[in-house]
């Protein structure tokens, strides 16, 4: 890692130190605030959070079970869904009743678990939708091309750029409909950032990608932190989940459990009772299958004499 | 040899351009925005009736009533739209075939002073055709026709050329992105909504011209011009040619309107007196209503070998089927 990098985490990391390890702790300089937030379906609570400051800056990731809420959470942050009860501000703006095109306006920009791109357009037209205010994008312009052909050209280099990094510009004349999953993933990441967001908001962006190109995201993941920009993830890679992020946010059942720095949380009993596991650390293939066997059998006599 | 000449004249004729240009209108709805409008003919009614029923009953220029007759499709459009296009794409369909029917309803039922219910509005084409700059009729049209049929067609490659521009910008863009999926385009921070209700307007606006120049062709407006048929004919012609395609609504529209005339003489000649197909099997009375069925079958073994259209991209169905 270049020296420069370890030392954004520092900084990152020591904005956050004196932050209480504590569902609902207050940060010090918060971009996203949430207050009482609910959403009901049906009977079921998905989503329940009492309160939760998103530090500025940092690279908060959001983990917890499958059917915790996380991606409902995602919806109620961004505008595509609309919380029961409860506020939630952004740079101390409320978003009640804002809609979700405006809060990407405002500067939160968020990918999809199952990835939106848009099939029939090329990788590179994908990519140009994504740049903010184009004057193109007016009906009056539209026809007028003398109007927008250089912010056009502008986009393109910035879009081509990102391509690149994004190990896509060999594919830019493609249609998106034709990438594999994990290059579809790539591309909507690049294209969020098209809209150069000031919170990027990633639902499972590493799902489906190879290791190889896992590791370079990692590497852009954190070089968005270097250049100013707020990353919150929802991720089941724990390895990822320990490597970049600076502060981790456990949800189970609609609610924030724990709140912490990745190497407390992966220690912290509630998180590994609701979602890692006693094992989470061990690669499955050292484990002794009788130790297993004999826990396992240990824990059902418990649990027989607790019900008795 | 006139089987041929009929079928081309037909063609090219007034009746042929209004669809072209209701064609071209719900390409920009359905084939780049991907809304589902099926009420196609209440647009071009809209504007075949505003116009005539301005010049004949409010005694309004000829300009200034196309002029409004145009506003009066933007607010048909305002009305379709606002209420549904928050909403999913097949709640459009609905409201769209019912305000088309509702509007015909009007227009055959209602205000009968103005809109002469059945019978229809006539005596509105004066002004147009005193700038006919043409002595007399040529190449099998009349004086008039041949005016219209000029006027008609130029209507079309402004269009044509104006749409033209648009889908290759940057607005286009986000037409051509809605279609495929609304939410990542939304993500993006554009509002799709007035992206919609914009597409859904232009879309109209193009639909009323094709109701000017039928109007004129013809010299009269009728509610029974503007059935479901008619919208419905238009998407044909739209999906034969290939959604999403400049030229395709032209190349639909003539092609169609080709095959109909040509199967509608040929039949006409092969049966009754000196024809070779019996009485008991088709009459000449049967062949308006057989055509159709013919022409119908023709259409399908089109999309069943050719699915993406004439201009259609077999690459992009590829993508669907993924």
């Amino acid at each position: 890692m270049p020296a420069d990098l370890e030392k954004s985490r520092g900084a990152a990391a020591a904005a956050l130190a004196d932050v209480a390890h504590e569902p609902g702790a207050a940060k010090p300089d918060p971009i996203v605030v949430v207050d009482n937030i609910t959403r009901q379906f049906g009977g079921l609570k998905a989503v329940d959070v009492g309160h939760l400051e998103i530090q500025r800056g940092v690279i908060t990731a959001l983990i917890g079970p499958n059917g915790a809420g996380k991606t409902t959470f995602f919806n109620l942050l961004t505008g595509f869904d609309t919380p029961d009860t409860g506020e939630r501000y952004l740079n101390g703006k409320s978003l009640k009743r804002v809609a979700a095109y405006k809060v990407a306006k405002l500067g939160m920009v968020r990918t999809f678990q199952l990835t939106k791109v848009l099939s029939k357009l090329t990788v590179l037209e994908n990519m140009r939708l994504g740049a903010t205010s184009q004057l193109g994008e007016r009906f009056w312009a539209g026809p007028l091309a003398f109007l927008w052909s250089g912010q056009e050209k502008a986009n393109t280099e910035r879009a081509r750029e990102l391509l690149r990094r994004f190990k896509l510009d060999a594919k830019e004349n493609d249609f998106a409909g034709s990438l594999s999953g994990g290059q579809r993933k790539l591309l909507e990441m690049a294209r969020a950032l098209m809209v150069e967001p000031e919170l990027v908001m990633l639902d499972e962006p590493m799902a489906g990608v190879n290791p190889a190109l896992k590791q370079s995201l990692l590497g852009h993941v954190k070089s968005l932190r270097d250049e100013g920009m707020t990353v919150l993830f929802v991720e089941h890679d724990m390895d990822m989940v320990r490597d970049i992020s600076d502060w981790v946010v456990v949800m189970a059942a609609g609610a924030v459990i724990a709140e912490g720095p990745p190497h407390s949380i992966m220690s912290d009993q509630r998180v590994i009772d609701a979602y890692l596991g006693a094992h989470h650390d061990t690669d499955i293939s050292d484990l002794d299958p009788e130790e297993i066997l004999a826990e396992a059998e240990a824990e059902i006599e418990a649990e027989k004499e607790g019900n008795a | 040899m006139d089987l041929l000449t009929n079928a081309l004249h037909d063609a090219f004729a007034p009746i042929a351009i209004s669809y072209v240009l209701a064609a071209i209108g719900l390409n920009i709805h359905y084939g780049y925005t991907g809304l589902l409008n099926f009420g196609q003919a209440a647009f071009a009614a809209v504007g075949a009736y505003g116009m005539a029923v301005l010049i004949v009953s409010f005694d309004v220029p000829l300009v200034p009533a196309l002029l409004l007759a145009l506003v009066g499709a933007v607010l048909l459009a305002l009305v379709m739209g606002l209420p549904t296009l928050r909403l999913r794409a097949d709640y459009l369909a609905i409201v769209t075939i019912a305000v088309a029917e509702i509007a015909r309803l009007i227009f055959s039922t209602s205000f009968k002073q103005y809109f002469n219910a059945r019978d229809g509005v006539q005596g509105f084409t004066a002004d147009f055709r005193d700038l006919n700059p043409y002595g007399e009729g040529a190449i099998g049209f009349s004086r008039n026709d041949l005016w219209v049929i000029t006027v008609g067609w130029l209507l079309v490659a402004l269009v044509l050329a104006f749409v033209f521009l648009l889908m290759r910008s940057p607005w286009g863009r986000v037409l051509k992105s809605i279609r495929e999926d609304e939410d990542a385009v939304r993500s993006l921070g554009k509002n799709v909504y007035s992206y919609k209700l914009q597409a859904l307007i232009l879309g109209g606006v193009i639909g009323a011209l094709g109701g000017f120049v039928g109007a004129l062709g013809k010299g009269s407006v009728q509610p029974d011009s503007f059935n479901t048929d008619f919208t419905f004919i238009a998407f044909t012609m739209l999906i034969l040619g290939g959604a999403a395609r400049v030229m395709s609504p032209v190349v639909g529209a003539v092609l169609f309107w080709f095959l109909l005339t040509f199967m509608d003489v040929l039949l006409k000649r092969i049966t009754g007196d000196g024809g070779f197909v019996p009485g008991w099997l088709l009459n000449p009375d049967q062949t308006g209503n057989v055509r159709f069925m013919i022409v119908g079958l023709v259409l399908m073994l089109l999309m069943i070998f050719r699915p993406q259209g004439i201009f259609g991209d077999k690459k992009e169905l590829a993508i669907d089927a993924r």
